[in-house]
């Protein structure tokens, strides 16, 4: 379903993503771990056509379409969804402003959606990320998600500055979404692999895929060994690890 | 008190304009031709009399009806200021007291060619459940109106009135001059809106001043979405009571060619008296905007704050936020902040991201930057400010 092929990427002049690979085929939901900086955000805006994201070589192909130079929002209407790690803050936009305006195939299901996420009628009447909790962020942002029902999510974090009792409402509300779906899902912690199934994981270093493979095994030799332990699985080849 | 203040306004020649037009007869609301009712109604004047309780209405220099809603006789009057000053002889210890006729050419003028106005009185103790209306209604081209209207809201009484200022769909250059004097007696709380609706070669001047006595709370709200040759005001508040407060609020779209300078004075006379000036601004094509703010603490225990936040939708508009605050005595607190840019690309991204195309997603921006809820006003009005607002943002 997502293809991407020799991808590099520049940010204000600097290179963030090298020569990356990676195949997402449709039902399958796969991991990204890595240290920060080592450029997981970047990929995901760069999948959405962020304009500071510079794709300098490489292609992007979404359900068979050259997607690589597409406007974001043509990209949305081909399937593709995304769950933002920092959103901005839209002052005077209230999240229902958006929730009217949004491309949505479950728009009818959003009573159902906002009590899943614990969310009252009232949030839906505030400002867009303004003055938001970091679980109000997250959130807001599976909502959205959940009401576009896209093809393929794109999920940046979904558990990070969350507490326990909203990290179980959204793991529960991503693995209903995401059980015979598609997508990438960035995590620092794994957290959020307590609550879905994902098929494969894949650490990025320093722009690149280090190594592939179960996602639950990856993520217990990095809470072992640190990513100390995948730069140099990088320095030797490729890694693939099962 | 100077209600003038403003350099760099393009200079106004009044031999442009016309006088003595043909009169109006006056006649119920519901008789107005369609435009007119049409027009007005984009300036919150409800022809149908709906949700007010009590309406003023002139015509070029006709006062054309003024009425009250069944209920609310007894508790206000409404009407000409013409007849007003025959009929209460104290009325003129309120008439051209606070502004100044000699103060600049516009009050001159007004002070020389009246055309009436309106007169609103809320007595003492009352509170109006729903607004008044009071319209002034420009109907003949190059025609200059000179309105004077007085406002006093009596000991605890408690109102609204929206002020919609408006011109016929025919009518391209103009000039509108309206001297508006406010008494905000003791305790009392007034909340007035006015909205402009011009042409791009309508001329505007409003000379405003405003006494708000102890314990006693004054609420503006002007709105001007709509482009005009030129508007320049600087309305003044006087707070001399203990306890009193004077709050301005605006809202403005600032297009096509227009040059816009409005401020607002707020003098802080009394103990632990609060005044506050708080305006967006949206200038786009080759628009020019001056928002000026001017505090001034002159006791104990006040505080003032002025905010200011411009949006710019072109390379060839400009925004100047001026604020001023002089603060003359140990203790006052008085603040500003003001914020002018452009829509953050990361913000129109991230709403692309969610499938709206890059102009749905600066229109969705735009109009939550003149979000009215900021204000804190009271329900119904918001939502009637809010409506006003997004409808003609929509058309833009």
């Amino acid at each position: 379903m997502l293809r991407i092929e020799n991808l590099t990427v520049e940010v204000a002049d600097k290179t963030v993503i090298r020569n990356l690979t990676l195949e997402v085929p449709k039902g399958e939901v796969h991991v990204l771990f890595g240290p920060n900086g080592s450029g997981k955000s970047t990929l995901i805006k760069t999948i959405l056509g962020f304009s500071n994201y510079k794709v300098v070589k490489g292609k992007i192909y979404f359900k068979d379409r050259d997607i690589t130079d597409m406007p974001i929002n043509e990209r949305i209407k081909l399937g593709i969804g995304v769950v933002f790690q920092n959103p901005p803050a839209l002052r005077g936009v209230k999240l229902k402003d958006l929730l009217n305006n949004v491309l949505g195939q479950a728009k009818d299901d959003l009573g159902k959606f906002t009590k899943l996420l614990n969310l009252n009628h009232e949030f839906l009447e505030r400002d867009l990320n303004v003055d938001f909790s970091g679980g109000e962020v997250k959130r807001s942002e599976i909502l959205q998600l959940l009401v576009q029902r896209p093809d393929f999510a794109l999920i940046d974090e979904p558990d990070s500055g969350v507490d326990v009792e909203n990290l179980e409402r959204i793991g529960k509300a991503l693995s209903e979404y995401l059980t015979g779906g598609t997508g990438i899902i960035i995590t620092h912690t794994g957290h959020i692999l307590r609550y879905l199934n994902a098929t494969k994981g894949h650490v990025m270093i320093n722009g690149t895929i280090a190594c592939s493979g179960n996602p639950l095994k990856i993520l217990t030799q990095i809470l072992h060994e640190g990513y100390g332990w995948c730069e140099k699985c990088l320095l030797i080849g490729k890694g693939e690890f099962h | 008190m100077n209600t003038s203040q403003g350099e760099n306004v393009p200079t106004l020649n009044l031999k442009e304009f016309i006088r003595g037009v043909k009169k109006w007869t006056p006649c119920p609301l519901t008789k107005l031709p369609d435009d007119v009712a049409k027009r007005s109604l984009q300036v919150g004047i409800r022809p149908d009399e709906g949700d007010r309780s009590g309406t003023y209405f002139q015509m070029d220099d006709v006062p054309v009806f003024h009425g009250i809603k069944k209920g609310f006789e007894g508790k206000v009057e409404v009407g000409s200021m013409r007849q007003a000053l025959q009929r209460h002889e104290w009325l003129k210890d309120y008439f051209w007291q606070l502004i100044d006729k000699s103060a600049d050419e516009f009050t001159e003028l007004a002070g020389r060619d009246w055309d009436d106005g309106y007169f609103v009185r809320i007595l003492e103790g009352q509170k109006l459940t729903l607004p008044l209306q009071a319209c002034l209604f420009v109907a003949t081209d190059r025609f200059n109106q000179n309105v004077h209207n007085v406002i006093v809201a009596e000991p605890g009484s408690d109102a609204q009135i929206i002020t919609g200022c408006t011109i016929h769909p025919s009518v391209s250059r103009g000039l509108h001059i309206g001297v508006t004097e406010i008494y905000v007696k003791r305790g009392a709380r007034l909340t007035f809106t006015m909205i402009h609706n011009w042409a791009p070669e309508f001329d505007t001047r409003p000379r405003t001043a405003i006494l708000v006595e102890e314990g006693a709370t004054f609420v503006s709200n002007y709105i001007c979405l709509s482009p005009v040759r030129s508007l320049q005001m600087f309305p003044a508040a006087h707070c001399v009571g203990e306890g009193a407060r004077a709050r301005f609020n605006s809202i403005l779209y600032v297009k096509d060619g227009s040059y816009v300078d409005v401020g607002a004075k707020i003098v802080l006379d009394g103990k632990g008296s609060r005044g506050e000036i708080v305006s967006r601004v949206i200038a786009t094509d080759s628009a020019q905007a001056y928002l000026r703010g001017l505090i001034v603490g002159r006791s104990e225990d006040s505080k003032g704050h002025i905010e200011c936040r411009g949006l710019l939708l072109s390379n060839k508009a400009s925004i100047h936020a001026i604020p001023r605050l002089d603060a003359e005595i140990r203790g006052v607190e008085l603040t500003h902040e003001a914020a002018i840019g452009k829509i953050a690309k990361e913000q129109i991204e991230y709403l692309m991201a969610r499938g709206l195309s890059e102009e749905e997603a600066e229109a969705l921006l735009v109009r939550g930057f003149m979000d009215v809820s900021m204000f804190g006003l009271p329900a119904a009005l918001n939502e009637e400010i809010r409506r006003i607002v997004e409808s003609v943002s929509r058309a833009h």
